[in-house]
């Protein structure tokens, strides 16, 4: 074997002379790198913001939602889509031993106005241990109480994008607001928690009391949704089916017969939200993957118009001693430089345009240092493999036709 | 000289090159071509031989056989005592490395790189790193062809006679055993010919052995020997009594009218 020196230094030199040859053959890797890297870190800083928006939902957050009722199979129809009661509610916090903390959600559509000003939301009736199941912290004023819940106050908490509209230039504790024209007293606004990865405002949300919603505002029993927190969430699992038993007890179901609900915990939300941006990140990564390899094929061909190109070449270094070998290392390891180089430039490049998403859009992105490195160490393998074929032409050349060779 | 007298006769007496019966047969097509038809050709170490011939007689494929660029169909040869039948295609690569210099009608320089790198370049592929620092050993080769001042020219910045004296240091700068020429000339007009010639016959001097393949009967007088082939077979194999000079005829070139020295 040669010295590794000498093999690289003759490589770089023959890259070196082929400047703008050398670089538009490693573009096609440059591109190829650099795709791979920014789709996925696009891909994957979509998923990060889902998760970490799912998690400002609430710690050990179990969602139940009511759901059409059937019976071995065969389903009642929309009629008898079920819905829960406060009954539901208070049976899950008498007899729930593994959740901490339980309220039911009664949701309304609402027009709120404040003096000329008036904006359309979705008003949540809930009960105080709302504010700990989904984690929502007061930028200013108070919670409302059970007291308030009882006596069925007409008291709310506004979400920040609320306090913003109505209250551009005023602080909003104490004022009365109009709901669905029926008078509530601001005692609260929320602290901003941003979009949801679906794109939904969350802080474009008004909390009051479940009672004084249901009862004030939309005059039925039904409670659209109930939130619990499992009080471990090591037992998660266990909370759900506990909550599965009692409301199967409450709804008398009996045995054989669907539930009437569904039960979801927050990881499995997560896991629903996630799994488009999962697809969306592989099909990115598998559409700039293809790309790379449209980059390996520029590389043979280059490298094979180079082989015939420097027929002479191959012939002179024959002559003077070079073995078959030496001929395949030199064309090889030019072919293995080109797309490491490219694949380095790539990575370079990959980092910036992510790093500038990161700063100057509203895409987040995240860079894998993984996919970084298997990037690079696919560019190489690109070279080697690309570059073989070229490679093995040219050390089987035939000294004297080389030579010959005009 | 005197202590080890057997040693010393032996060196000289021992061949560099001597082949026995050698044939090349070629497949064009479906004919079947006889280049070489038995070549018996011994060359002692410090000669200076001229094969010359018409084309087709096979010389260059003589040529090519004895600088181990090619393989005989049949018949031995011996390169500096060693038996070349049995060698493996890195061991040829190896002898052409160590024991061949080559000088080609077409100088066959590297283009766009440098005399320097050019004369290193068998440096580059010596697997015994004989020499400890090529880029001297090539500037020092350069210097004996006269290039001393065009050591970082490239090849398209030197005249003819000048690429060919870098192909010459090329030939050198690996010390070998033996130096072929292809019609180093060719391309070279009649006073760079000469010029050529003129350390042609300074490294003969030297005691390096050269075999040069030429069709100029003039030229072929700087040499030792002629050797002359026809149809793939040594038809005179005559000595030089009286060599020619190069350099008077270079100095009587440059004193008179080109037509003269023809």
């Amino acid at each position: 074997m040669l010295k590794l020196i000498n093999i690289l230094k003759v490589a770089l030199k023959s890259i070196l002379k082929n400047r703008m040859r050398s670089l538009l053959t490693s573009l096609g890797i440059i591109i190829g790198v650099s795709a791979v890297i920014i789709m996925v870190a696009i891909g994957q800083g979509s998923q990060a913001s889902i998760a970490d928006q799912i998690s400002s939902l609430g710690t050990n957050l179990i969602v139940i939602f009511p759901a059409h009722s059937r019976y071995g199979g065969v389903s009642r129809g929309a009629g008898s889509f079920n819905r829960f009661t406060f009954n539901d509610v208070e049976k899950i916090q008498s007899e729930a031993t593994l959740i901490s903390a339980v309220s039911p959600v009664v949701r309304a559509p609402a027009q709120v106005i404040y003096g000329g000003a008036n904006w359309n939301t979705t008003i949540f009736g809930v009960w105080p241990s709302y504010f700990t199941i989904r984690s929502w912290e007061l930028a200013q004023g108070e919670y409302f109480t059970l007291r308030d819940n009882s006596a069925r106050r007409k008291v709310a908490i506004l979400g920040s994008r609320i306090a913003e509209e109505l209250f551009p230039d005023q602080n909003p504790i104490g004022e009365q607001i109009r709901i669905r024209n029926t008078p509530f007293i601001v005692i609260g606004v929320l602290r901003s928690k941003g979009q949801t990865a679906m794109g939904s405002d969350q802080d474009d949300v008004i909390l009051a009391p479940a009672t004084t919603v249901m009862y004030r505002l939309k005059g039925n029993r039904w409670v659209d949704m109930i939130n619990a927190s499992a009080s471990d969430a090591a037992q998660v699992e266990a909370a759900q089916t506990e909550l599965k038993q009692i409301l199967r007890a409450a709804h008398r179901l009996e045995e054989g017969e669907d539930d009437d609900f569904m039960i979801r915990n927050q990881a499995e939300i997560i896991d629903t939200a996630s799994q488009a941006s999962r697809i969306m990140t592989l099909l990115l990564g598998a559409v700039a993957g293809v790309s790379l390899i449209v980059g390996g094929i520029g590389i043979m061909n280059i490298m094979l118009v180079s082989v015939t190109e420097r027929t002479r070449e191959i012939g002179i270094r024959l002559s003077v001693g070079a073995r078959a070998r030496d001929i395949l290392t030199q064309f090889l390891t030019e072919a293995i430089v080109l797309s490491l180089a490219g694949g380095v430039i790539g990575i370079g490049l990959a980092v910036s345009v992510s790093l500038l998403l990161n700063d100057l859009t509203e895409m987040r992105t995240v860079i894998n240092p993984l996919i970084i490195l298997l990037a690079f160490t696919f560019s190489g393998a690109v070279g080697v493999f690309f570059g073989f074929y070229p490679a093995r032409k040219a050390a089987a050349l035939n000294p004297i036709d080389a030579l010959r060779y005009e | 000289m005197s202590t080890h007298p057997s040693v010393n006769s032996e060196q000289s007496i021992q061949p560099v090159i001597e082949t026995r019966q050698l044939t090349k047969n070629y497949q064009m097509g479906t004919v079947e071509v006889r280049a070489l038809r038995g070549i018996d050709l011994t060359i002692r170490r410090s000669e200076f031989v001229a094969i010359m011939g018409a084309s087709g007689s096979g010389k260059s494929t003589l040529m090519n056989l004895l600088g181990c660029l090619d393989r005989p169909t049949s018949g031995e040869y011996l390169l500096d005592g060693v038996n070349t039948n049995s060698m493996r295609p890195d061991e040829y690569a190896d002898i052409r490395n160590q024991k061949i210099g080559f000088v080609f009608q077409g100088f066959n320089l590297l283009p766009r790189t440098t005399a320097l790198e050019n004369v290193e370049l068998p440096l580059l592929y010596d697997r015994h790193q004989r020499v400890t620092n090529p880029a001297t050993a090539a500037r020092l080769a350069l210097e004996r062809v006269g290039l001393a001042d065009r050591l970082h020219h490239i090849p398209s910045q030197l005249s003819g006679g000048q690429q060919q004296r870098v192909a010459i240091a090329r030939a050198l700068v690996n010390q070998p055993a033996i130096i072929f020429a292809d019609e180093p000339t060719g391309n070279l007009d009649s006073r760079t010919s000469m010029d050529i010639f003129t350390l042609f016959q300074e490294l003969n001097d030297e005691g390096i052995t050269i075999v040069m393949v030429t069709h100029e009967r003039d030229f072929a007088q700087y040499a030792r020997r002629i050797v002359e082939m026809r149809d793939g077979l040594i038809r005179r194999d005559t000595p030089i009594t009286s060599r020619r000079s190069a350099r008077t005829d270079l100095l009587n070139f440059q004193n008179h009218t080109p037509d003269e020295s023809c």
